[in-house]
């Protein structure tokens, strides 16, 4: 297994916190069984100092038992879990320089908000953790409700507080596990703004668990999307999004259009399929396998990369256009945008996004459409895989 | 009807009151007849006032000393019986072994059980020992009956407790140890109480399975005020009962308080 590693973000230097220093994560062939069950085949994986990871994938996937086994509330199978130059492996959770944010916040209910954010400078050993821990309730704007219990906190306030109470010890890593899983949407949109606001100004490299895309999307630096506990591909969001290597990534990281095709040849430096009796073509680049003519192949685009037009219009489309004909079968108007599933004789429920800016009225269920997209839009894939992995049953 | 609908809005008012006078009634005769001076033995009928059983409670033979033996009796049991019991819920609680599930339904076997099948059993058991009846054999038998009743009320709160306030604990520099005393204890605390409570409540009052296990020497106020009430009940048992329920009504009065002031408080 080759050694995966994440682009480090553009930061200016000397914007790290001190504190920080030998932040990185280095998980090496870490892996864990439950008997039979593997839950995360060992992976080799480089978390750089400073960066905000995601770990995205649906539940099941190993993502949280990789961040508990850093954590030290896992013992791996095999592998070895360094922090900075220290391998941490055998260390229990409380010798770890790493803190945790837990799903459902996992705040000491006993305790008033001061003392759960005070709890691990005590622990420390800490004297005076008063002007801290003042301090920490001021970042994330809770000083008002220090004598407070959590159960009289509102779930956002909450998750604030379980930030708060991690990142007062400064740790070298932080941990998130889920940590906005139990907010609603609006309130889950502020925080992941909020959360990436906090890890600018503190610098401190922060591993984030998450099955939701768009928020790995908003906040992560790099992104690994784990399947069936293995890392199935690594890399910052919109290298991600733009070019999924499997079928995986290209359905759980926002939604593909994969098109079974068949490779009739090459023209320059694109490469040409047929679908059906129709042609499509594609920048040989930008195909994962490398395939020869008579190869099948899945060629995906973006449901936003594709325009449409309704037939009577079909001569408006310009030439050297990837053309699809079809019928609406559906359309939802969601505001911004309108989405549309299409049948193509090639291509059953083709999604296809189109924005409101002016809209056609005569592009309603039923309707006989044209869709045409840039060819370098398109993206290759090995046709051997399961070509609905990934696909959230909405 | 506006008398009917008066009644009616406070059906759950009167339906209180009812239930409290029924619990307290038997309380209050008791209150009152420690202030008679009867004519006889029997302390049943009202002759007239008198401050003669008050002014001296230990005056009948040896009942203050079947008071204190009572009272040590329920501290030890309730003792015993707590710590193991917390001990054991936790096991339950906690941990998948082999055994697990037969001794969770052991575990109701002294709540079910007729307390004269226990009691009876028990004695021929230490009959059979050749264990000297007494202080002993009594305290064993209380730890055996109020162990229940512990271990179900602090199972209940371990059962409740999410498992990853241990592991924040942890993450947050707290050893094992320390995790156990700041965050697992004082979570399971409350039914811990309860549990003593409860356990200090029955020992207390036993009489059947003490009458099984106790030496001629040992006699516990339940015992002593059966034995009285053969030949003729003195005054003084109500004086001990009336302080009884007073002592009982002070706890869960205190306990209220301290639970509206954390409230408050929090």
């Amino acid at each position: 297994m080759t050694q995966q590693t994440a682009p480090l973000a553009d930061e200016p230097a000397g914007a790290r916190n001190p504190a920080s220093a030998g932040g990185a994560v280095t998980l090496t062939g870490l892996g864990k069984e439950y008997g039979d069950f593997t839950a995360v085949h060992p992976l080799d994986l480089t978390i750089p100092e400073g960066s905000f990871f995601a770990l995205l994938g649906a539940s099941g996937c190993g993502k949280t038992t990789t961040l508990r086994m850093i954590a030290g509330l896992e013992d791996p199978s095999g592998g070895t879990v360094r922090i900075g130059d220290q391998d941490v492996t055998g260390l229990p959770p409380y010798k770890r320089p790493v803190n945790t944010v837990f799903q459902n916040y996992a705040l000491f209910p006993h305790l008033d908000i001061y003392e759960n954010v005070a709890f691990g400078l005590r622990r420390r050993g800490v004297k005076s953790v008063k002007g801290q821990v003042e301090e920490m309730l001021e970042l994330v704007e809770l000083g008002h409700l220090a004598r407070r219990k959590p159960h009289q906190l509102s779930g956002g306030q909450q998750q604030r507080v379980a930030v708060a109470r991690a990142l007062i010890n400064h740790p070298k890593v932080l941990l998130l596990d889920e940590p906005l899983g139990a907010l609603d949407l609006k309130l889950r949109r502020q925080m992941q703004l909020e959360l990436k606001r906090i890890q600018t100004e503190v610098g401190i490299t922060f591993v984030h668990v998450t099955h939701d895309q768009e928020e790995a999307m908003t906040m992560a630096d790099t992104i690994a999307v784990m399947n069936a506990g293995r890392i199935e591909q690594l890399g910052a969001p919109t290298d991600l999004y733009e070019n999924p290597r499997t079928t995986f990534v290209a359905n759980f990281l926002g939604q593909s259009n994969l098109i079974e095709a068949q490779v009739a040849g090459t023209s320059g430096d694109d490469l040409l399929l047929s679908v059906g009796d129709g042609r499509l073509a594609m920048p040989t680049a930008r195909c994962v396998p490398s395939v020869r003519a008579g190869d099948k192949l899945l060629a995906g685009v973006r449901p936003e990369k594709i325009s449409i037009v309704h037939a009577d219009d079909a001569a408006e489309v310009p030439e050297g256009r990837n053309k699809i004909t079809g019928r609406i079968v559906d359309a939802s108007f969601i505001g911004v945008s309108t989405q549309y599933v299409v049948n193509s004789p090639w291509c059953p429920e083709l999604a296809v996004f189109a924005q409101n800016v002016e809209r056609d009225g005569r592009l309603v269920p039923g309707a006989e459409v044209v869709l045409h997209w840039s060819p370098a839009h398109t993206f290759g894939l090995d046709a051997a895989q399961d070509i609905e992995a990934g696909e959230v049953n909405a | 009807m506006p008398v009917l609908n008066w009644v009616r809005r406070h059906l759950v008012v009167f339906a209180g009151v009812a239930a409290l006078a029924y619990m307290t009634i038997p309380n209050v005769i008791v209150l009152i007849f420690s202030f008679n001076q009867p004519k006889g033995r029997f302390n049943y009928s009202w002759n007239h006032f008198s401050l003669d059983a008050w002014k001296n409670p230990c005056g009948v033979g040896d009942m203050c000393d079947s008071v204190s033996l009572s009272l040590q009796i329920a501290v030890l049991a309730t003792l015993g019986a707590t710590v193991l019991g917390t001990m054991v819920a936790f096991a339950l609680g906690r941990y998948r072994f082999r055994g697990r599930g037969p001794v969770t339904g052991l575990i109701w076997l002294p709540m079910a059980m007729p307390e004269i099948v226990m009691g009876a059993s028990l004695g021929t058991l230490f009959l059979n020992m050749r264990i000297q009846f007494g202080f002993l054999t009594i305290l064993i038998a209380h730890i055996m009956f109020c162990l229940s009743f512990v271990v179900t009320a602090v199972k209940a709160r371990v059962m409740s407790m999410d498992p990853r306030l241990e592991q924040a604990a942890q993450d947050l520099y707290a050893t094992p140890w320390s995790t156990f005393w700041r965050i697992t204890f004082p979570i399971a605390a409350p039914g811990i109480a309860a549990g003593a409570l409860l356990s200090f409540a029955i020992s207390i009052d036993d009489f059947i399975i003490t009458q099984f296990n106790a030496g001629p020497a040992t006699v516990t106020f339940p015992m002593f005020v059966w034995g009285a009430a053969q030949k003729g009940l003195p005054v003084q048992v109500n004086v001990i009962g009336t302080l009884m329920f007073v002592a009982a009504v002070l706890c869960v009065v205190v306990g209220q308080l301290l639970s509206r002031r954390r409230k408050a408080h929090s």
